[in-house]
């Protein structure tokens, strides 16, 4: 697993259970703005349906220049936008090995399957599938 | 002591009118001793981003779910939970949330399951209350500990079991809350929610479709006025306020909503929510479906 990544479900599993909701709260509301470049393209971006908000993703991958990632949900969707943001704040600028790396299960070790129902963790690993399947698209197709 | 009754005529025109309230009463009421306003969401962090000034939260799934067995907590740890959240068996209880108060009509009728007096719902819920510019904040409120009984669950008015369900067919009129999809068996779980799915597609037979959110506004999320909420349950459907209804959906959650309906706004004396509902009915083996 990519260390920034593997830092935060550290963060996760080692703050008391009461915090770890603020503690996905906080990073909800660091989940950065799109650029502009997918404000003006909304269409490019891919629905994730495992989520029960509305989330989108992009997907940067060009040889040689590390993974970019973008998410979008909305301000009424604060779990969504916090799984959204751990994935980007963990694999963000990392290399396609890197991300297609990290484990499909990793959100496990978090501890918040106790707060929030296995069945809407499952978002995480709907978002994780569609980023990897889009960074080996772009490693064979660029 | 209870609080005051909202005498709002939007609210009053409702066999129950004790049952709803608007966000100006609330406004007005906040603070009053003996009112406790419970946020339930489907959204787990929604009530941590701002809620009602005084608000407590009451999440569906860890506080009001058994972790272990698929049920409802039982008289302890319902007792437990009300006297952290500052509630004694005198309080009237007001529960909001987001998506039309879907999640707090759910821990409404589980709050009445264990014989909870004064509950009450905020017409318009979490969105109404925000759109309207009230007053919200991110201070979560540390209720001293009150005295709450441990009261009996009581599971045999409110609610029924797939084996009553069984029974019920042909004998009583059984409503399907859910999206037309997912009634007709075209989707095996509901739009956006692929987890939650069955191996059968369909409806129980003699079940008719009213979608839930049909009860409530499309822009405001208030309930439909009476004469609109009668058309549809009673002139469109055809059912009766002294008829035998069980109303069903997914998990139970959509189905606590119109079993509000039904039950307080427009006064039938015999609803029950079937909570195991399609997750249960879709995956049961050699229930009868139907299927158009």
């Amino acid at each position: 697993m990519r260390d920034a990544l593997h830092e935060i479900v550290e963060e996760f599993a080692d703050t008391p259970k009461e915090l770890r909701l603020p503690l996905l709260l906080e990073f909800a509301n660091g989940l950065p703005p799109l650029p502009q470049h997918l404000i003006d393209d909304r269409d490019a971006m891919e629905p994730v349906e495992e989520c029960t908000a509305p989330l989108f993703l992009a997907v940067d991958v060009a040889p040689g220049e590390p993974v970019r990632l973008y998410f979008d949900a909305p301000q009424e969707a604060p779990t969504s936008r916090g799984f959204a943001a751990v994935l980007h704040a963990g694999l963000d600028g990392g290399t396609p090995e890197e991300i297609l790396s990290t484990p499909n299960d990793f959100y496990l070790s978090m501890g918040l399957d106790d707060l929030v129902t296995p069945l809407r963790m499952r978002g995480m690993s709907g978002m994780l599938a569609r980023v990897k399947r889009r960074v080996a698209a772009g490693i064979t197709t660029g | 002591m209870p609080a005051e009754f909202d005498a709002t005529t939007t609210i009053q025109q409702y066999a129950h009118p004790e049952r709803l309230v608007t966000t100006a009463w609330l406004e007005a009421n906040l603070g009053t001793p003996g009112l406790v306003v419970a946020e339930s969401d489907e959204d787990v962090l929604l009530y941590n981003t701002g809620h009602i000034p005084g608000a407590v939260k009451i999440d569906w799934h860890t506080d009001l779910n058994d972790p272990l067995t698929r049920d409802y907590v039982d008289a302890d740890a319902f007792a437990a939970l009300m006297r952290a959240k500052g509630i004694t068996s005198d309080t009237t209880i007001v529960f909001y949330g987001d998506q039309n108060n879907w999640w707090a009509a759910y821990a409404l009728w589980v709050t009445s399951l264990f014989g909870h007096a004064d509950v009450r719902l905020l017409d318009g819920g979490r969105k109404k209350w925000i759109d309207e510019g009230r007053a919200t904040t991110t201070d979560v409120p540390a209720p001293a500990n009150a005295d709450y009984p441990v009261t009996a669950r009581d599971d045999s008015v409110i609610r029924a079991y797939r084996e009553q369900v069984l029974a019920h067919i042909g004998n009583g009129p059984l409503v399907d809350v859910r999206s037309p999809g997912e009634f007709s068996g075209e989707l095996l779980h509901m739009a956006d929610y692929p987890q939650e799915g069955a191996l059968r597609g369909g409806h129980i037979p003699t079940a008719k479709n009213v979608p839930w959110r049909r009860a409530a506004d499309e822009n405001d999320g208030t309930f439909l006025p009476l004469d609109q909420l009668k058309a549809i349950y009673q002139d469109e459907i055809g059912l009766t306020p002294q008829d035998d209804v069980v109303a069903y959906c997914r998990i139970g959650e959509r189905s606590s909503h119109t079993w509000f309906v039904l039950t307080h706004l427009l006064g039938f004396d015999n609803v029950r929510n079937y909570d195991g509902s399609w997750v249960e009915w879709g995956n049961a083996v050699r229930v009868p479906i139907e299927k158009p």
